[in-house]
């Protein structure tokens, strides 16, 4: 059985765990209320931006246009942009994203698809590394520091873009956590090259807005010059907001991972108490017998 | 008369920065400037770096300038949406800070190596000398 000395480390070392889990849940609350903030900030412009790219893509001929909008016409080569956090103590937020690449990934292979692997954030590689290694064709750290930035997210896209006008890859898919609430983060798989329209949670207020049927826009300078300014933009955008969602997740689910650990290291004190109070005074109930019947015996 | 008014929105990708009905806008076409009444012809535009001018009230009185580095503009009868990387109102700008940064700016482009480098030190001489020539004006 383990000694006084032995309990009272335990529950001074589990206190001291419960200390630190609790701040670190205090600092994830605060940055998950600017982070969300953040990320609602941002919704309007990728909306509009989607909105805008919609109509402009629905009066382009089929299978014309730019490669970004219509796809190289070949879906060999898939590129697999996987963005989680760089730090752990998150709970499941980093295992759930991975999960799901490599659902993708088997899933695409399985297909005899060749797939690439791009990761954002730390944690995603390090996960990655072991069971799909020879995939991962780079890694982007540190784009949450201090914030995302809209140019952080320029330079991934600018990556990505490069890559795909070096024929590197076919199709590119973005995988990350859709904020919902502090309790439960959406893991979402968003198509963006070719350019796929459409985002099923705002289409009422865009069908609303929208123009009455067979009213045409006029381009101005022209509408291959917006298309080609456009598209290489959206990307940027759709990135950017995938940071900011995937940020303001991180920290709920931080935040909730906290809280739980916060929770298990008070019930573990109270456990821990309890036994040491207990073996204290079972000391205690010994050494008395022990004098009575030293006394009985004289 | 009860003047009739175009939704005017300005966004940014960090946010809403603008959104009012207003008597009309002129905004910088990249064929050139054009301003928005209300029964528009459905346009998209792309901007280049210049002034959006927002007459709030009346058509004849400008009731605030602001900045923006480019951008796109979609236009339908009601509303006038602009999304733009950059806006900044006119009154908010510090001269002395963007002469500053543009003297940074410039001595970044003669030093840039790469290809990319290059561009990006490029485009935001153009932003700076473009906010200059904006303050010059106003």
């Amino acid at each position: 059985m383990a000694s006084l000395k032995d309990l009272r480390n335990r529950i001074s070392s589990v206190k001291s765990t419960q200390k630190i889990t609790s701040a670190m849940k205090m600092v994830a609350a605060a940055k998950l209320r600017r982070a969300q903030e953040q990320a609602e900030m941002a919704r309007p412009y990728a909306e509009r931006m989607s909105r805008m790219l919609g109509s402009v893509a629905d009066s382009v001929v089929a299978g014309q246009g730019p490669k970004l909008l219509v796809g190289t016409g070949s879906e060999q080569v898939h590129l697999v942009v996987v963005a989680t956090a760089d730090r752990g103590l998150c709970g499941g937020f980093n295992s759930s994203i991975v999960r799901d690449a490599k659902r993708l990934v088997d899933e695409l292979r399985g297909q005899g698809r060749e797939v690439k692997i791009l990761c954002v954030g730390r944690k995603g590689r390090d996960q990655l590394r072991r069971t799909h290694g020879e995939l991962i064709v780079e890694t982007i750290e540190d784009v949450n520091k201090p914030y995302p930035s809209f140019e952080g997210a320029d330079g991934i896209a600018e990556k990505i873009r490069r890559m795909f006008d070096a024929g590197e890859f076919d199709v590119c898919t973005l995988i990350y956590a859709r904020f919902k609430s502090a309790i439960s983060q959406i893991v979402t798989r968003q198509q963006l090259i070719p350019f796929a329209s459409g985002e099923p949670e705002e289409t009422e207020e865009q069908a609303e807005q929208a123009l009455p049927a067979g009213a045409v826009y006029d381009y101005e300078p022209s509408e291959e010059a917006i298309l080609a300014e456009l598209l290489p933009r959206n990307l940027s955008v759709q990135i950017f907001r995938a940071l900011l969602e995937n940020n303001a997740s991180e920290q709920g689910a931080r935040m909730t991972a906290m809280d739980n650990a916060t929770r298990n290291a008070g019930e573990m004190i109270d456990k821990l108490t309890l036994q040491y109070n207990r073996s204290r005074q079972a000391a205690i109930t010994t050494e008395l017998i022990e004098i009575i019947s030293a006394v009985e015996a004289m | 008369m009860a003047a009739e008014q175009v939704e005017f929105e300005l966004v940014s990708p960090e946010k809403l920065l603008l959104s009012e009905p207003v008597a009309m806008v002129v905004v910088p076409g990249a064929d050139g400037d054009f301003g928005v009444l209300p029964r528009h012809a459905p346009l998209i535009s792309s901007l280049r770096i210049g002034v959006i001018s927002v007459y709030r009230d009346k058509r004849n009185e400008v009731s605030e300038k602001i900045f923006v580095d480019g951008g796109f503009a979609e236009v339908t009868p009601q509303r006038c949406t602009v999304l733009a990387e950059q806006a900044v109102r006119l009154g908010e700008i510090d001269r002395a800070k963007v002469e500053q940064e543009l003297k940074d700016a410039r001595e970044d482009l003669s030093d840039a190596s790469g290809e990319t480098e290059r561009k990006a030190a490029e485009r935001s001489v153009a932003r700076l000398e473009g906010m200059l020539d904006a303050l010059a004006r106003a």
